[in-house]
């Protein structure tokens, strides 16, 4: 093992732990700021796979726990709402297998559509969290977090935040990471099926389990004093604690590593040693409001500091207790879709027929921006079918006839199926008619594969989903594929017929992102020699 | 607190402004400091600005420059001086792209190792060291090519700014 020291960034961190954990398998959803984990992992040597989404990531993560292996399952923030059906009731359960679920969090929105702070999750799910503040607290805790799941039984949620997922720092690895046992079935039916005979002592133990890793926490956990003044505590987690040591370096610091459950009286006994306690966190006030139902006397940050990123110079304010208006930086110039992209021959289309559009999550969502301004709402994965269908019940009917709903491939495969179903059976009067647009990638967060691509994580073929037999399959009435290089000049009269009647239609609109066609082609003819070769080798009848 | 030295790179997506900055901070990690690095993924490479910070010192905390501190801006891009400019303390260095002569380079693809040749100029580090993070970085083939960038940043930048 390698024990110099690496510049890394935390989700490499993340992924060079996960190997030294023995992780039997890594899955997920691609989603900025989490993506680079699972493809780190891979590039390490370690087993990844893209699920089509994070519910289904996080149920195959708990499956290898059940087995008695290692389970990394990574996402973004928004990603954790899709899975938190199963994250709910898994930690009911009792998992072998350490399962370890990295949230990966982007207050102030650098690429996400809202800044929700998924520290409620840890204390709504019942989940114990860990928060890094750097690369080699990232690297450190991801191993404490399968120590953890496996001493506990328990899921273990690691939330990063957009600057420790993407900024680079010096880590050095530990040569004696521990390795986890050999899988294997182990029948435990009180522990692993939640009927509501088994669900009931199942939160009795959870419960249990949680007061034994306070404790643990409050005795031994990754939690560390700086000593200082005692003017001035601060209390801090996550990248907001490197933060607010820049800012206040004269001041007493205390570090929250794992910030579900706190560790409540570790932070009464610091604050009984300062003349006045400040809560320095990003986003919501979790850590605050929890200090003060505890009984603790704190401060926290005015509410304008709530929204966006904190800063070493948004600290100081905060410190200084300035609320006046802060300096708005420069824009740079916004992102747009790229020359040659084929979403833009589609957004033509759809803004010059003056179509209602129902968006959804991905690079086509700059649709919205000038010179298309072809976008109507956009709200979470797979939202583009559902809500185009509630404007279709709607709106009155010359104006439901002009509504589109527009999703990616990768966008479709994660939350659009359903809305199809949806579609079908509770057809609106007017139909209605869903694009995709397939550019045969996950385009926004770095062209990854998805089930759609017929190619694993690492590029390998593998089997395919199919947009045209599924929307046939589904009982769609109007199911039409074009290409949109050669074909794409017959879209606006496609489009005008089928939105003149009164039926359902899904148009597979197929042109590979021009960032990742390269490299397709790249694929296909590697995986083509390798069948060739795998021909050559078979034995002559 | 010991002196933290704070960089930031600026220009658009797809000119090598985040493999400058991986350079920059491994040749300094290479050099014994503490370092961080930070810049946004996503959304911001669609062809938008891109902007990079690295801090190095006896140790680092946050890894983000604040406004108003850095000590050189890097740009490679005219058009994204003017959306950098506050971060710049006030007597901070500002390295434009034509610091690089025009037709200076034999491909256009090492500007981005040239301006840090420029840099290198301004930093007590090792030209050796320098060298040892490009070459880690880049394939073995790009590896003359981006040297001579790198010199001639490095000769341009001295000439320019009246370095010895």
């Amino acid at each position: 093992m390698n024990t110099e020291r690496q510049l890394l960034n935390g989700d490499e961190a993340v992924a060079l732990a996960a190997l030294h954990a023995g992780v039997l398998l890594g899955t997920g959803y691609p989603g900025t700021p989490s993506t680079e984990i699972l493809e780190a992992f891979d590039q390490l040597g370690g087993r990844a796979q893209w699920s089509p989404n994070e519910k289904v990531a996080l149920e195959v993560g708990i499956g290898v726990a059940f087995a008695g292996g290692r389970a990394l399952v990574t996402m973004k923030h928004v990603g954790l709402n899709v899975a938190a059906d199963p994250l709910f009731t898994a930690t009911y359960t009792d998992v072998d297998g350490g399962l370890v679920v990295v949230s990966a969090d982007d207050p102030g929105m650098a690429s996400s559509q809202n800044e929700q702070d998924n520290r409620h999750y840890a204390r709504a799910a019942a989940a114990p969290m860990l928060e890094p503040c750097d690369s080699q607290e990232a690297y450190d805790y991801t191993l404490l977090a399968f120590e953890i799941s496996e001493r506990w039984k328990i899921p273990v949620i690691l939330r990063l935040t957009t600057r420790v997922c993407h900024s680079k720092t010096l880590v050095v690895a530990r040569a004696d990471a521990a390795r986890p046992a050999e899988p294997g079935f182990r029948r435990d039916v009180p522990a692993r099926v939640m009927i509501p005979a088994y669900a009931k002592p199942a939160h009795l133990r959870l419960r249990a389990k949680l007061a034994e890793i306070a404790a643990w926490n409050e005795a031994e956990g990754p939690n560390r004093r700086v000593p200082g003044s005692p003017e001035l505590g601060i209390v801090s987690s996550g990248i907001a604690a490197m933060h607010a040591m820049e800012a206040a370096p004269e001041a007493s610091h205390m570090v929250v590593g794992m910030t579900y459950p706190l560790p409540i009286e570790a932070i009464r006994r610091f604050a009984a040693g300062v003349a006045s306690l400040l809560v320095v966190e990003e986003g919501d006030p979790v850590m605050l409001e929890a200090l003060r139902a505890a009984g603790i006397a704190a401060e926290g940050k005015p509410e304008m500091y709530r929204f966006g990123e904190l800063t070493v110079p948004r600290v100081r304010r905060i410190l200084a207790g300035d609320t006046t208006p802060e300096p708005v930086p420069p824009r740079g110039k916004p992102p747009e879709l790229c020359p040659g992209c084929s979403h833009r021959d589609v957004f033509e289309v759809l803004r010059d027929m003056d179509c209602i559009v129902a968006g959804d999550i991905g690079c086509y969502t700059l649709g919205v921006l000038p010179p298309f301004s072809a976008m109507d709402t956009c709200v979470c994965m797979g939202a583009s079918i559902g809500v185009g269908l509630g404007l279709r019940h709607t709106l009155p009917a010359e104006q439901a006839r002009r509504v589109v709903s527009v999703i990616g491939d990768s966008t479709f495969v994660h939350s659009g199926i359903t809305g199809l179903a949806e579609m079908v059976y509770n057809p609106p009067e007017t139909g209605h008619v869903v694009l995709i647009l397939d550019n045969s990638t996950t385009a926004m967060t770095g062209q990854q594969e998805n089930p759609s691509t017929g190619r694993t994580l690492n590029h390998e073929p593998t089997g395919k989903v199919d947009f045209v037999a599924l929307g046939r399959a589904m009982g769609i009435q109007n199911v039409v594929s074009l290409e949109i290089v050669g074909e794409g000049e017959q879209l606006p009269a496609l489009l005008n017929d089928l939105l003149a009647k009164p039926e359902t239609a899904l148009v597979v609109l197929r042109q590979p992102c021009v960032l990742a066609a390269p490299k397709i082609r790249f694929y296909d003819k590697a995986a083509l020699e390798k069948m060739n070769q795998a021909c050559a080798a078979m034995p002559a009848e | 607190m010991a002196k933290v030295t704070n960089i930031v790179f600026g220009g658009l997506g797809g000119q090598g402004v985040l493999t400058a900055s991986d350079i920059l901070a491994d040749a300094v990690a290479r050099a014994g400091f503490d370092v961080k690095k930070s810049e946004l993924h996503g959304m911001s490479q669609r062809g938008g600005s891109v902007s990079s910070d690295v801090r190095y010192g006896p140790t680092v905390l946050s890894p983000m420059v604040p406004v108003g501190e850095a000590d050189y801006l890097v740009v490679l891009e005219a058009t994204q001086v003017e959306p950098n400019q506050p971060v710049l303390r006030p007597d901070g260095i500002l390295i434009p792209p034509d610091v690089i002569p025009p037709d200076g380079l034999k491909n256009k693809k090492s500007f981005n190792v040239a301006m840090l040749g420029a840099l290198s100029a301004f930093l007590d580090i090792p030209e050796a060291t320098w060298l040892d993070a490009i070459h880690a970085r880049l394939a073995a083939k790009l590896h003359r090519l981006n040297d001579e960038a790198f010199a001639l940043g490095r000769k341009s930048a001295r000439a320019r700014f009246n370095l010895s």
